[in-house]
Parts: C-alpha cells; sequence; structure tokens
C-alpha cells in the first residue's frame, strides 16, 4: 500500500541521489571512492584485524611516504612528463641528513639541507629536459642510475643510523593523537592542492600541460614552468625520504627503491591524465590510500611480495586504461 | 612496374579522351563547417585537368576524398565506370588513384628507395630484399629522369629534390589518375622542367592527371582542361584554349562582396601619425626577406600572400617566435622580443592560425581559455587566482562576443569553430593589446561568427588598437583593411590603398605576373 507522500518521498529521494550522483565532485571521484570502498570490505572480510584503529593508523603512516612524493608526481604528470628519480631522490636525502647528523649539524639544518639536495636534484632533472629538449622519461631513468648510485657515496654502500631525537620523532611519536608523519601529510595535501589550483604558477601548469603550444603563444615560459615542477618534485621526494629515514630510524642505500612506481600509479589511479592538463591532489591522495590499503590488506593476508607486484601492476594498467577510455568517449 | 612503363589496365586501351574518372555532387562537411558543397569533375583520359581556386577553396578536400583520407558527406564518385568508394589511402591506391601531396610525407631517416617503396617494398618470406629494392628504384629514377641517388637518406637531400622524390614515390605503382597538388610549390625553374617532362609521358601513355598549382603561367602551359573552384562548390570547366589568366583569376576571386563587412567607426589615421608597429627590412634566411611595413594606431592593414610567400614567418618573428634579422620598431623603438612573452608585455597579441595547436586548451574550460594570456591581472597577493575576478571577466568576454556557450565551465573543445575561434580572440582582448595580429581569424568559421568578428575588429580598430591581419580570404581582406601589403615568393610585392583596389591586382601581385 502506498500513499501519494510515499511516492512524493520516493521521487524527491531519487531526485537527491540523482542530482548526488550528477554533482562534478562525485562523477569525478566516485570511482574511485567506490574501489576504495570495495577493497576495504573485501578485506575486512578476510582479514578481522584490518578493521581496528590501530591498523588504520598504521595504513595511514605508510601512505604518507607514498603520498608525499606522489604529491610532487602529480606536478609533473599534469605537465605531461614522468620522473622515474624519485625513489632514488628518496634515498639520497635520507643519506643528506645522516651524514649531516653525524657531521653535528642540528635538527633545522640537517632538514634545510636535506630539502636543498631534494630540490638541487629535481631541478636538474627539469633543466637538462627543458633545456636539452630531452624527454623527461630518458632524463630521469639516467638520473635514477646516477642519484642511485650517489647514495653509498660516503659509507661504501653500508646503511647509516640516525640518532637525532627530533627526526626520528617525525615517525614515531603523535601531536593531539595523530602521528606527526600523518600531520605532515595532511599539512602538504593543503599547501600542494592550493599551489595547483589557487595559484597563477598551478594554473600555469594545467595550461602548459594542457597545450604546450598554446601555452608559449599566450606567454607562459614553459621551460620554466618544468624546471620549477621538477624542482617541486625533488622536493616532495626529500620530505618522502625524510619521512621514511625516520621511520626506519636509518639511512638505507636501497630505500624508495621501487617508490616511483607506487607514486606514478597513486597519481594515475587519481584520475590524473599521462598526457597532461588534467588531475588533481585531491585525486592524488585517494589514489595513494588505494594503494596503501592493497600493500596493508596483502600484507595483512601474507600475501608474497611477488605476488604483490603482480596485483599492484594490474592495477595500474586497469587504471590507465579506464583512463584512455574516459577520454575516447568524450571526444 | 610504375605509372609509366605498365602495361596498360584493359580500359586503358580506349582512346584518349575517354572519361575515366567522375565526381558527382561531392559534399563535405566538419561538423557545422561545409568544406565542400555539390562539387562536380569529369577527368579524361590522357590529359591535365587542373584545379584552380584560392586557398580554402576546397581543392585540397576533393583530393583528400579520392585519396580515401576523407569519405564524403554525400555524393558519388565514379572510377572507370564503376562506382568508387576507397575506405583508405592503401585502397585508393589500388583503385589506380595515385596522390602526390604538397606536405611532404616522407621518412628523414630512411634511403630515397625505401621512401619510394614504402609499404609495397620488394620481399620474399616478409624480408625485404635490398638488392632488389635499390635496383627498382634506380629504374624508376632514371626513367623519370630524376637527378637523385636511391641510397641517399632523405634527411641529407634539399626540399626540392625531396619534393622529386615524392613525385617518384606517386609513380611508383600503376596508376590511372595521377594527382599532382601543388608539385612546384618548392621546384626551382630546371626540376619543374623535369616534372613538366614527367608529364607530358604521362599523359602520352593515356593516364589522366589532376594537376593543382596557383602559378597560373605553368597551369596556362600544362593545362588541357581547367575546372575553378570557389567556396568549395564548382564554378565552371572550360578547355585551356578558350581562357585566359584574366579570365580564369576573375572567375576565382568574383565573388559578390556583400555588405558583411561593417562600415569603419571612427576616421583613419593621418599618414604623418607615428607607427605603433613598423618593420625595417625584416629578413629570416629561407622564410621571408626585405619585410618592410608599418601599422598606425587604428589602421587595418591586411597581408595578403599565397601559401609558401612567407607571410605567417612574418607574423612570428613579430612575435618573438623567431629571430629575424632586421629591425622592429615599437614606437619609433627598436624593440627584440627573445620570446612571446616579452612581445605579449609590450602590448602584442598574436592569434594564430591554429587555434587547436596554437590557441586553445581544448579539454579545459571557456573561462580557463578566455583567462589564460591575462593571468596577471586576475591574481592578488602570493599569486592567488581571484575566482570571483576571473568568472566576471570571462563572463563578460562571452557577453561582449557572443559566444554561444552553455556555461562558462563548459569545455572549449565541445564548441564550434566560429565560436572557439571568438574564445581565441577573447583571450587576447583580456590583455587589451595596442597591436593586434590576426592570422586567418575566419578560417573555418561560419558566416555568422565571420561577421561577428569582423564586427570586433572594426570595433578594436576604432578604439585605437593597431591591427595586422594575414588572410588567404581576398574579399575579407579588401573588406576590412585600409591598406594592403601583398607578398610574392617571401618578399613584399606591392604595399596597396585598399580604395578602390580590386582583388584582380591584388591577385597578379600575389601570383607574381604583375608586369
Amino acid at each position: 500500500m502506498s500513499s501519494v507522500r510515499d511516492i512524493q518521498k520516493k521521487a524527491a529521494d531519487t531526485e537527491v541521489r540523482r542530482s548526488f550522483l550528477a554533482s562534478p565532485t562525485v562523477r569525478q571521484y566516485g570511482g574511485i571512492i567506490i574501489s576504495l570502498a570495495v577493497l576495504c570490505v573485501v578485506f575486512s572480510v578476510m582479514s578481522p584485524r584490518f578493521l581496528a584503529f590501530n591498523n588504520f593508523m598504521n595504513i595511514m603512516q605508510q601512505v604518507a611516504v607514498i603520498a608525499v612524493a606522489a604529491y610532487g608526481m602529480t606536478y609533473v604528470i599534469l605537465l605531461g612528463d614522468i620522473d622515474l628519480s624519485i625513489g632514488s631522490i628518496i634515498a639520497v636525502s635520507g643519506m643528506v641528513a645522516a651524514q649531516a647528523f653525524a657531521m653535528g649539524f642540528g635538527f633545522f639544518p640537517a632538514v634545510a639541507l636535506t630539502l636543498a639536495a631534494g630540490a638541487l636534484m629535481g631541478a636538474l632533472n627539469g633543466a637538462l629536459s627543458a633545456k636539452l629538449m630531452l624527454p623527461s622519461f630518458i632524463v630521469t631513468v639516467a638520473t635514477m642510475g646516477i642519484y642511485r648510485g650517489m647514495v653509498s657515496l660516503p659509507t661504501n654502500g653500508a646503511p647509516a643510523m640516525i640518532e637525532n631525537d627530533t627526526w626520528l620523532a617525525i615517525g614515531g611519536e603523535s601531536f593531539l593523537g595523530i602521528p606527526i608523519i600523518i600531520w605532515i601529510m595532511a599539512v602538504l595535501f593543503v599547501v600542494n592542492h592550493i599551489i595547483l589550483s589557487k595559484t597563477i604558477f598551478g594554473r600555469q601548469v594545467y595550461l602548459t600541460g594542457g597545450n604546450r603550444e598554446a601555452a608559449i603563444y599566450s606567454g607562459i615560459r614553459v621551460d620554466r614552468i618544468k624546471i620549477i615542477v621538477f624542482t617541486i618534485s625533488g622536493m616532495m621526494a626529500a620530505i618522502s625520504g625524510m619521512l621514511l629515514s625516520s621511520r626506519l630510524s636509518s639511512a638505507q642505500t636501497n630505500a624508495g627503491t621501487g617508490y616511483e612506481l607506487d607514486a606514478i600509479a597513486a597519481v594515475v589511479l587519481g584520475g590524473t591524465s599521462l598526457a597532461g592538463g588534467v588531475g588533481t591532489i585531491i585525486g592524488t591522495i585517494l589514489g595513494a590510500l588505494i594503494i596503501g590499503v592493497i600493500n596493508n590488506g596483502m600484507n595483512m593476508l601474507s600475501v608474497p611480495y611477488f605476488y604483490q607486484l603482480i596485483v599492484k601492476g594490474a592495477v595500474i594498467l586497469i587504471a590507465v586504461w579506464l583512463d584512455v577510455r574516459s577520454k575516447s568517449a568524450r571526444a | 612496374m610504375t605509372a609509366i612503363s605498365q602495361t596498360p589496365h584493359a580500359a586503358a586501351l580506349k582512346p584518349e579522351g575517354d572519361v575515366v574518372l567522375e565526381i558527382h555532387d561531392i559534399a563535405k562537411s566538419f561538423g557545422p563547417v561545409a568544406a565542400l558543397k555539390r562539387m562536380n569533375l569529369t577527368v579524361r583520359r590522357g590529359r591535365v585537368h587542373t584545379l584552380l581556386g584560392e586557398n580554402g577553396a576546397g581543392k585540397s578536400t576533393l583530393m583528400k576524398i579520392l585519396a580515401g583520407v576523407f569519405t564524403p558527406t554525400s555524393g558519388s564518385i565514379v572510377l572507370n565506370g564503376k562506382p568508387y568508394t576507397p575506405r583508405n589511402p592503401r585502397d585508393a591506391r589500388a583503385h589506380g588513384i595515385s596522390i602526390v601531396f604538397q606536405e611532404l610525407s616522407l621518412s628523414r631517416n630512411l634511403s630515397v628507395a625505401e621512401n619510394i617503396f614504402a609499404s609495397h617494398e620488394p620481399s620474399r618470406f616478409g624480408f625485404i630484399r635490398d638488392r632488389a629494392l635499390n635496383e627498382a628504384a634506380e629504374r624508376l629514377i632514371r626513367e623519370l629522369g630524376l637527378p637523385v641517388d636511391v641510397r641517399a637518406k632523405v634527411g641529407d637531400l634539399s626540399i626540392a629534390q625531396r619534393q622529386l622524390v615524392e613525385i617518384a614515390k606517386g609513380l611508383s605503382l600503376p596508376a590511372d589518375v595521377v594527382i599532382l597538388d601543388e608539385p612546384t610549390s618548392s621546384l626551382s625553374d630546371s626540376e619543374a622542367e623535369i616534372l613538366f617532362s614527367i608529364i607530358e609521358r604521362l599523359k602520352s601513355h593515356g593516364k589522366a592527371v589532376i594537376y593543382i598549382s596557383h602559378r597560373m603561367e605553368e597551369i596556362m602551359r600544362l593545362s588541357d582542361d581547367i575546372t575553378v573552384m570557389r567556396d568549395g562548390e564548382y564554378v565552371t570547366t572550360t578547355e585551356k584554349s578558350e581562357t585566359s589568366i584574366d579570365r580564369l583569376i576573375t572567375l576565382m576571386v568574383g565573388r559578390a562582396m556583400n555588405d558583411i563587412y561593417p562600415p569603419r567607426e571612427a576616421p583613419r589615421p593621418s599618414p604623418e601619425t607615428q607607427p605603433v608597429l613598423a618593420t625595417k627590412k625584416l629578413s629570416f634566411a629561407g622564410k621571408f626577406r626585405d619585410v618592410s611595413i608599418d601599422v598606425r594606431p587604428g589602421e587595418v592593414v591586411g597581408l595578403f600572400g599565397l601559401v609558401g610567400s612567407g607571410r605567417s614567418d612574418v607574423m612570428k618573428a613579430l612575435f618573438g617566435m623567431l629571430a629575424p634579422q632586421g629591425e622592429i620598431l615599437l614606437d619609433g623603438k627598436p624593440v627584440a622580443f627573445r620570446s612571446a612573452t616579452q612581445a605579449i608585455r609590450s602590448g602584442i597579441a598574436f592569434v594564430t592560425e591554429n587555434r587547436k595547436e596554437e590557441g586553445l586548451v581544448l579539454l579545459h574550460s571557456v573561462e580557463r581559455n578566455i583567462n589564460m594570456a591575462g593571468l596577471g591581472q586576475l591574481s592578488g597577493p602570493f599569486g592567488l587566482m581571484q575566482a570571483s575576478a576571473e568568472r566576471e571577466a570571462a563572463r563578460a568576454e562571452v557577453k561582449r562576443l557572443a559566444i554561444k556557450t552553455a556555461s562558462i565551465d563548459t569545455s572549449t573543445g565541445s564548441l564550434s569553430g566560429g565560436n572557439q575561434q571568438k574564445i581565441v580572440l577573447a583571450k587576447w582582448l583580456q590583455i587589451k593589446p595596442r597591436v593586434l595580429i590576426l592570422d586567418e581569424p575566419t578560417r573555418g568559421v561560419d558566416v555568422g561568427a565571420k561577421f561577428e568578428i569582423y564586427r570586433i575588429i572594426r570595433e578594436l580598430a576604432a578604439t585605437g588598437t593597431a591591427i595586422l591581419m594575414v588572410s588567404s580570404e581576398l574579399p575579407e581582406v579588401l573588406g576590412l583593411s585600409d591598406r594592403v601589403v601583398v607578398m610574392h615568393d617571401k618578399s613584399v610585392a606591392a604595399v596597396l590603398e585598399a580604395d578602390g583596389l580590386t582583388p584582380e591586382t591584388v591577385m597578379t601581385y600575389a601570383a607574381g605576373i604583375h608586369a
């Protein structure tokens, strides 16, 4: 039995649901949020420990290292470029910090040195690509090897311990009940989101990635944009390296290996187009969460590492395929 | 077997003058833009049939339909008595239609022989037989009498030699109909002579040749039949013996000049006014030489020239995209722009010829595109964009230029050509330019949007903007300009007062036949 009111209510509900589904935010992130939810449900069913609050914090801490590196990667991919050297930069920056502390530097000088090292390595990537007109893929394949080799220069390949308490607090302590590492991820999220969506520079990144020729003809100095973008990517990788070395209490020469792929996967899963010009930091953090949940869930289920690699690779393929497909549907 | 040496198809045994290709009422539209409307053409064996028309008359579109690149929107084609509907260029070649395009389509890193036989290399079990390839290429090159080494890399050849290789490539397969699209535009006289003798031999072998060129003398020398096209439509076909250069030019440009050109809104500046922008003997090796132009505030100067006359490169030099020799003066002071950024800072705006490649970010919204060049004036402290100012600015331009769009958040890629072009204009109006350079401002734009664009040009001139407009549409140049600079063969052929100027006069300078 249905009264008129019921029917009206039902109609109103459908309308709300429709307009909610049609809103740009949902259309943009709906797919990824649903995937995230599905993954969480699947892992919770398979492993009861997955849903524990402690595990949630654990996931977020693991995500932080990838997410921060992926923020930087978002700029690079928005430009239609790629940065494969960030895994190596992560390792170098940890080692720079370890050496700085070994030489007796304090916390803040060590942070400054680490950031400077990341910025320098990133700027070099950008400058080589822009000024020599080399594809960023080639440049960063080369510097990936060069930077990775440089990590071992101070210690001849041995790991270096870090004993600075403030540095170690980043990965170990909490503030207002939330780990500091998550605060850093959150603050950088806001900062990068504002830079990309609200500043002239951010706009120029989108325009250059969307159509480089048109950007040049509109007076945008695309070479300068590229160098700044790669510098940001290098700095974000350096911060990521700080977080990682703090969690590990040491600088490992093989730290960050393969992180470039996780970062790229996070960015692409977040809906940023590999062709450039379209994407957001919001998408990137959601993408990083998916990667984090997959990593964590498979660890909980004791899935061997090599299976994890296969699953993550397949996830990237599917994401890119969906990206291409949605674009050809729009055209 | 090549186009010249082949044993003719059975059909080719018929005598000269037989119809080989008939085009009936062919039309082709790209979205709302009609590139070709009801085109008709009859091509006979053993004759050279020239297609004549201004840039944009639809010749290249028609050729691309014959080559299987485009599918016609309507109409039919009959080839050798059978309906002809090529699915792709390969299919067209299999049916005996061979095309030499004006854009070079060669791979620079491959040899001449490899390029000539690209896609039909002599092979065995999928391996290319290098010796057979080189021998076949050698035979063809010798037969055609081309001064080219078949083993040379195409990248090492001159532009003219590459064009000859392109021709050899077009003739490397048997063909009934050979189409040559502006084959002489990059050839010197002696190389052109080689081409003409090849054409004579094709004729004597009973081939039909469709020839496209802007050079009137060679048209009068080579052609048997001449068909004139205008605005995508068939105008007339005559035998060469029954027409003259003057008559052809009149047919080509002679469209009614209605009052789609709005009248001036302010008096012309006096000739004594100091030009905002002037060039003195501007040259760039291989692109243009000794170009001197001046534009006064409130003046519209038209720059007319056929494709390859160097006009587009002059524009690029004025905008800092090329570093020319000679002087560019802004308000009488010499300037040297090293980038577009510097040119824009000096108040120069450039509406480029290709809005999709150089004008717009098609994925982005109308708002984003309109504000693209004026980001600096829409931002506050710390380089933060002011969203409300941005939206207001975009809305104002949409209203001012009557841009038809659902909202300012619509992506520009989904709009019509005319509206896209207006957005490119809007982008530049944002920076309130002192000099506005327009390169083909109405290409691929419907009549309504054309009129709007003309109105805006007039309005800007009335407020003192100096306007330099390149267009290959002669009526447009004559209808809007105060003065017309005509370029021919990479230099200025004439500077003419637009008052009382006829299209025929401009055309004679542009074609380089003015006595």
